[in-house]
């Protein structure tokens, strides 16, 4: 078996310490905190490539496929690698109906990506979300934590500038 | 909660009856022979194979009461309760989902492996499906054709998720998931690995159980016609014990059937130089097994000892107990015993170059499709068995041939590698190696002969069986289990030290070989497999020799050739390796 | 403090300080909407502001939850004169400072003011906004900070718990709930004391009650608000449920997007432990609970009772067949109560005001409030609060300010992706579950989204179904592949690829999902497109039978020759002179709005 999934050499070693860490310290059954254990890994590492998986796979005692299932059933965890700046916009119904959609063309025109794959200078991943229970400034982005509300099309071009300037500056 | 003892009134279509509670709507239907149709269900209760999600809701009825449709499969009978099959609105219903499901299905029935076998095909034919309303994206995943056993055609899966409860919950190997969501699911690997990248053991339980061909064994006929067409190539073929109670039931006989005789008289007709019995090599196993826990008993080695004749079963501890290697024998399986004594003992004897040989064998399984193919078997670029056919393989390269099975005649196996007793003929279902094991194991040790063959207390088909047999002065514990997940319940009490067995038998498959994974499909009727199984017991019993050592060629061959049970040269040919493996 | 008993619940409520102690409390919202428009930082300058100046005793700044109103938000309420500031900036915390904190003068220019009226309101309860309103589910919300217990205790907090575990049986409980006649809220209406009674029926050594916190509807945000802005509420409803049916361990599974509720959860969890409200032995009785959250990671059928609890078991979202109910078998096969979260928030008022009070409220079948989540093209976006039976022509005129610009509202609608369309001739029906249910709709988990007459509602309908489509589970076939197909008709529809066929397709397919799906995701997810097919069945032939215009138009009479809509069309099909009437060339307009966005005199019409 030439298998890459079994190579950890491609993880950071202290994250994998952390992570191992936070899976023994959990209580009772163990296999049923697979949710929170990728919450967690995600937080550290940002995404959960393939070894990772396998990894919590093992610690788990679940096999690789059951980890790999529930990892692709659910929007929030992320197999590939994010952007810096990962930019959510809103396609809850009350965001849609103010024009949600718009301001995601434009947003995947200015990064020239297209939903959920990072952007090839690995500066934006841009997601569709459902609600995010701030309707009432519809349509609203968020790029990572940072809530922009009320926005047309054009108010994108700033925030996306912002972000370019941002990480030039450093 | 005590429900078992009550009984339920209910209406189906007006007619009233009276059921236990815990029924299902179909399972009542049935009894008045009313026939809804159903897909992903499956029932195999006496081996745990429970397939119960309602998730292809073609088997939908109405609830009369409460005006709305429920799926018969896995509803149960309540009280008063007044059910419809036939109203127009459960009939569309079920037309729908299977409507929907030939939507995003590459229809190419007339090449397909499973044409003339398959459920989804029998289901669109039987609800009389003619055109399909709603068209759309298709599936699009390539073939996944990198394992020596399972061809994976996720293309034609119908998410009935039969073959994930069979892998997780039954063998619980936990090869397969449902991954992604929606309209993307599909039924597949950890990362859409190869399943030759996996840690699949190739059972084929899986393949056994899918009603289309989204898996299905990897077809190997045209290797096997490639070289019975090869004027330069000797070519042997041997067949395994349970094929012969199973094959019948490809040509129209009842289930059950022992068809020994036509199966060698068709396989000459095929062309094979030699048609060779791996029961022989199973007497063979048995010797030296016997020898091996004999010698691990009296000189304080490992214990328990377990059988290795099944290579699902090796590739499963080899990748989920890895620390517990030096519990299996080291005793190749008969298939392999059988091919690497033909390419030596037989080649010596007839004076063949063993590079011009070619070992066919066909087998109930797929797994031994990927035993044949492992490294430690296949050293010094000499293979002991070159290709390896299924029970429905054999089949389907008779009806291409244009033999007529049942007119066959019987013809007895060829010289030298064709004998066998009764205790290789068991083989084929689950207890059997054990038993024969223990015959031989009896008479070694206790150097008596012994009277009454039959260890009724091995045999029967619940997943684990414990057994404890007086030989002489000792008793011998012994365990048996098939299925995985009952091996792995075993491996367990072994790795925490909670064992007290001396020899366990595993076998993979629901039954043993005869619910093995190339056998015909049983479509989930679980009579099925009792009768094959029957049918082994009764080949026991007829037959002159019961005891493996008994066995006149096997006899002969220690005499010739071997010397002696455990011999370093029997060790060298007979005897093989086990390394450890990720599970992944 | 821990509480070991009724009467220490009471002594330590009586020594705590109360908005009377002060002379002024400035309830500042931290509702997400609220920090989204830096309320956060306009928090941390009042605060910083107040111990500069020394000002910490007699003025009570409290960081609340949402008060309903995010539409004009950042707001701040100042009490005891109620005086409510909208839309505060960070630059006019000075000015409130000063004026009003420091000087007692109210700064006019960031109240509140009616549309078309002269004067500005200076008190929330003036506001037009509030007057129908009735917040019983959002009591605390906007009024305590959520964040310390004993502004919880202050307003009669963990007092129900106290009097159901010293003074009542869990059947007395249960029969309370019951003849409250208080319905499920998270979409089913199922009477709540009955599934109590229910899951209490069943024997077992260990039960659970859970908290369905995950609130998929996309365009609700009511359990966010109270988990954000009243979290006891929701851990002392959980102990009394927990006592009612017999369960010693709660649960709540709230969505991973929902990161400032879940934090406050925990602080509330804590807070409530630290003070022996949760834990061993509540109130010296021998009744013991403990409340675990367990995280979501983005999945809308999760919401379904039977997919949360796998979820919540650590595996992929999907729903199981039912029976058995979870009341039976949930969570880790153990009889499990599941609850939704404005459902538990009603529980402590209900016991402490008794059954008589919520069934007065309400409709005959419906009793108590309901709180909705009103958004689209409407004024007053936010959170609305009505007692059963209000009419939808109240909550869009009354509360909701109908159209901003004033254009006409063709439809709402109700109930998310698993509701319907409710039209003009139906906003007078009185919301109730089973009025929803005749006219088609559904009550949902209260979403309401207002449309306009521009809005195109196959566009619309649409929208619901690549919604459902993308959050089916798949697990079974009709959801699985008919919602695809279904999304596929209508793209053909809408690309004017489509036929007049693909219309009774739609509708066959969509009533044989709803029949045969396994979940009521699926059973429901066809209504947006069978409800918008039967009463704008006219926009759905313009498409089908292919005669809908889809070019924009400039309206001659309108157009200034500004020239402002040629120079965006990135097609350049719109010809005309400075000064001169523009017009479009109809066959090259890809239909991208951009002109429509630019003309200053609204001259461009859509299609
Ligand atoms: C697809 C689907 C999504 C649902 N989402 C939610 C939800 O987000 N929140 C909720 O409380 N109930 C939701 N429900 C209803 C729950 O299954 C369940 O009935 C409810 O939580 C019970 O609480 P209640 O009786 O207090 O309303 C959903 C149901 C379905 C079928
Ligand atoms: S799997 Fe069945 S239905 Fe599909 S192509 Fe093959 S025979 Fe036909
Ligand atoms: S059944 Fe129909 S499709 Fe198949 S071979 Fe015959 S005519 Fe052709
Ligand atoms: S062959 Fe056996 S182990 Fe492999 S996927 Fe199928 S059931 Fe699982
Ligand atoms: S591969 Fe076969 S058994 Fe497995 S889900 Fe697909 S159709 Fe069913
Ligand atoms: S039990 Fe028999 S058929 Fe099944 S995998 Fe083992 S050897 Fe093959
Ligand atoms: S109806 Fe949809 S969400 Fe529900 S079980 Fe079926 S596929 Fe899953
Ligand atoms: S809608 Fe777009 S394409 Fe059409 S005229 Fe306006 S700007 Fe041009
Ligand atoms: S933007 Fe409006 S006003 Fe100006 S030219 Fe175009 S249609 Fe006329
Ligand atoms: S719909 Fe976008 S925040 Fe609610
Ligand atoms: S057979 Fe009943 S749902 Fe599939
Ligand atoms: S979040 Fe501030 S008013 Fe709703």
């Amino acid at each position: 078996m030439k298998n890459k999934i079994l190579d950890l050499s491609t993880l950071d070693k202290e994250k994998l310490m952390a992570l191992s860490v936070y899976i023994e310290a959990l209580e009772e059954d163990k296999k049923e905190q697979l949710i929170h254990v990728l919450h967690k890994a995600q937080s550290l590492f940002g995404h959960l490539p393939q070894n990772l998986q396998w990894f919590i796979a093992r610690k788990l005692d679940l096999s690789s496929a059951h980890v790999n299932g529930v990892v692709t059933f659910y929007s929030f965890f992320n197999e590939e690698p994010t952007g810096k700046y990962v930019i959510s916009v809103c396609t809850g119904t009350a965001c849609f109906v103010k024009g949600a959609n718009k301001v995601l063309d434009r947003i995947l025109k200015l990064t020239k990506t297209t939903k959920n794959k990072m952007s090839e200078d690995g500066l934006f991943t841009i997601k569709d979300v459902r609600c995010i229970g701030a309707c009432g400034l519809a349509p609203v982005i968020t790029v990572n934590d940072k809530v922009y509300g009320n926005l047309k099309p054009s108010d994108v071009d700033k925030i996306i500038e912002q972000c370019r300037g941002e990480d030039y500056g450093h | 909660m005590k429900l078992i003892d009550k009984m339920i009134n209910l209406t189906i279509n007006g007619i009233e009856l009276n059921v236990e509670a815990g029924t299902t709507l179909l399972e009542a239907a049935e009894k008045i022979g009313i026939h809804i149709p159903t897909l992903c269900h499956l029932d195999l209760h006496d081996i745990g194979v429970i397939n119960k999600n309602a998730n292809c809701r073609v088997c939908m009825v109405e609830d009369e009461k409460r005006g709305r449709l429920v799926p018969s499969c896995a509803e149960k009978v309540i009280e008063g309760m007044r059910i419809q099959t036939d109203t127009l609105k459960a009939v569309m219903a079920r037309r729908t989902s299977l409507e929907l499901m030939l939507s995003n299905h590459p229809q190419d029935c007339l090449t397909c492996v499973k044409n003339l076998d398959c459920e989804l095909q029998s289901l669109a034919h039987e609800m009389n499906i003619k055109e399909i309303r709603y068209q759309g994206e298709k599936m699009n995943h390539p073939k996944d054709l990198t394992s020596k056993g399972i061809v994976k055609d996720s293309n034609k899966c119908i998410m009935c998720r039969r073959c994930v409860t069979m892998c997780d919950d039954v063998q619980t190997v936990g090869i397969l998931s449902p991954l992604k969501r929606g309209f993307d699911v599909v039924v597949a690997t950890a990362f859409h690995l190869d399943l030759a990248d996996t840690s699949c053991t190739y059972c084929g339980q899986c393949v056994s159980v899918c009603p289309t061909a989204a898996l299905a064994e990897m077809n190997d006929t045209p290797s096997v016609w490639r070289a019975l067409n090869n004027p330069k190539k000797h070519v042997i073929v041997q067949v395994a014990p349970a094929v012969r109670a199973a094959i019948g039931e490809e040509f129209g006989f009842e289930p059950g059937t022992i068809l020994t005789g036509k199966v060698v008289s068709s396989l000459r007709r095929l062309g094979f130089d030699q048609v060779f019995d791996t029961n022989f090599g199973a007497d063979l196993t048995i010797i030296e097994e016997a020898k091996e826990l004999i010698d691990r008993i009296q000189n304080n080695k490992p214990l328990p000892m377990l059988t290795s004749c099944c290579p699902a079963w090796v590739q499963f501890i080899e990748h989920q107990f890895p620390d517990l290697l030096d519990v299996p024998s080291s005793c190749k399986s008969p298939q392999q015993m059988v091919g690497a004594l033909t390419k030596t003992y037989y080649a010596e004897h007839n004076n063949i170059d063993p590079k011009d040989i070619i070992m066919v064998s066909v087998m109930p399984c797929v797994a031994k499709k990927a035993e044949a193919a492992r490294e430690e078997l296949n050293k010094d670029g000499l293979s002991e068995v070159d290709y390896v056919i299924t029970t429905r393989e054999l089949s389907r390269m008779l009806k291409e041939a244009a033999i007529d099975f049942r007119k066959l005649d019987d013809e007895p196996f060829d010289f030298l590698l064709g004998e066998s007793t009764g205790a290789a003929a068991i083989f084929g279902t689950t207890g059997g190696v054990i038993e024969a094991a223990t015959r031989t194991a009896y008479e070694m040790l206790t150097g008596k002969e012994l009277k009454d063959v039959n260890f009724k207390a091995m045999r029967g088909i619940e997943g684990i069986r414990e057994a404890t047999i007086q030989i002489g002065d000792m008793e011998l514990n012994i365990g048996i289990a098939h299925e995985l997940g009952n091996a792995r319940k075993l491996l367990e009490r072994i790795r925490e030290g909670k064992s007290n067995f001396h020899a366990i038998e595993i076998m993979a498959c629901p039954g043993g070989c005869i619910g093995g994974g190339g056998q015909p499909y049983h479509h989930g009727n679980i009579d099925i497999l009792k009768k094959r199984q029957e049918a082994l017991y009764t080949i026991d019993a007829s037959l002159p020799r019961r005891k493996s050592h008994e066995n006149p060629m096997v006899v002969k061959l220690y005499e010739n050739f071997l010397s002696e049970p455990a011999s370093p040269k029997a060790h060298d040919l007979l005897h093989t390796t086990y390394s450890p493996k990720e599970r992944i | 403090m821990v509480i070991n008993n009724l009467a220490g619940l009471i002594k330590w409520k009586d020594t705590l300080p109360t908005k009377a102690d002060y002379r002024i409390s400035v309830l500042v919202c931290a509702g997400t909407s609220c920090i989204s428009s830096e309320s956060d930082l306009i928090l941390a300058m009042l605060e910083d502001l107040i111990q500069k100046q020394d000002l910490a005793v007699d003025v009570n700044l409290v960081k609340t939850g949402c008060f309903g109103f995010c539409g004009q938000g950042p707001i701040i309420k100042i009490e005891p004169d109620d005086i409510t500031y909208v839309r505060v900036k960070v630059s006019d915390v000075e000015a409130i400072f000063t004026h009003h904190i420091v000087n007692n003068t109210t700064v006019s220019r960031l109240l509140y003011k009616e549309p078309n009226e002269e004067h500005v309101t200076k008190d929330s309860k003036g506001m037009r906004f509030y007057q129908k309103q009735l917040r019983v589910a959002l009591r605390n919300c906007g009024e305590i900070n959520p964040e310390v217990i004993e502004q919880y205790i202050v307003n009669d907090g963990y007092l129900a718990l106290g009097r159901c575990l010293t003074e009542k049986t869990p059947k007395d409980v249960i029969q309370i709930v019951q003849a409250s006649g208080l319905r499920g809220r998270g979409g089913g209406g199922f009477l709540t004391g009955l599934k109590w009674a229910y899951t209490r029926d069943v024997e077992s050594d260990q039960k659970y009650l859970i908290c369905n916190a995950d609130e998929g509807d996309p365009g609700a945000f009511m359990d966010r608000s109270i988990a954000e802005g009243d979290p006891h509420s929701i851990i002392e409803a959980m102990a009394i449920a927990g006592y009612a049916i017999g369960a010693s361990k709660g649960l709540i599974y709230i969505r991973a997007e929902y990161g400032l509720a879940t934090e406050r959860l925990r602080v509330a969890i804590k807070a409530a432990r630290e003070h022996g409200l949760l834990g061993k032995n509540l109130f010296g009785t021998n009744f013991s609970f403990d409340i675990e959250i367990k995280l979501g990671a983005g999945a809308f059928v999760c919401g379904e009772e039977t997919a949360l609890i796998r979820s919540m078991e650590g595996f992929r979202g999907e729903p199981d067949k039912k029976p058995p109910f979870p009341s039976e078998s949930g969570f880790k096969d153990k009889p499990s109560c599941v609850n939704n979260v404005e459902t538990l928030a009603n529980i402590p008022v209900i016991i402490l005001n008794g059954a008589q009070w919520f069934a007065s409220l309400g409709t005959e079948r419906s009793k108590g409030t309901k709180v909705f989540a009103l958004a689209g093209n409407i004024r007053n976006i936010g959170l609305v609060e009505v007692p059963m039976g209000t009419t939808f022509r109240e909550i869009i005129y009354d509360i909701g300010g109908g159209h901003p610009d004033g254009k006409k509202i063709k439809a709402i609608q109700i109930g998310g992706p698993s509701g319907g369309v409710i039209t003009e001739d139906y906003f007078d029906t009185p919301i109730d579950y089973d009025s929803l249910l005749a006219i088609g709709a559904m009550m949902g988990s209260g979403g309401l989204i207002v449309m306009d007459e521009d809005t195109d509602m196959v566009e619309f309908a649409k929208f619901y179904l690549d919604f459902t489509q993308d959050e089916s589970c798949g697990k079974c076939t009709p959801c699985r592949i008919g919602t695809k197909r279904m999304f596929e008709i209508l793209e053909r529809l809408t690309n004017m690829e489509g036929e007049p066929a693909d219309l009774e397709r739609l509708k066959t397919l969509g009533d044989n999902i709803k029949s045969a799906s396994l979940c009521g995701l699926g059973q429901t997810a066809p209504n947006p497109v069978l409800s918008t097919m039967k009463f704008f069945e006219a926009e759905y032939e313009a498409y089908a039978y292919r005669t809908k215009r889809t070019a924009y138009l400039i309206e001659g009479k309108k157009c200034i020759g500004c020239t402002k809509c040629a120079r965006v069309c990135p097609v350049d099909c719109i010809d005309g002179k400075v000064r001169e009437v523009h017009r479009i060339q109809e066959a090259d307009c890809i239909a991208c709005g951009a002109c429509y966005d630019a003309c200053p005199t609204q001259a461009i019409l859509k299609p």
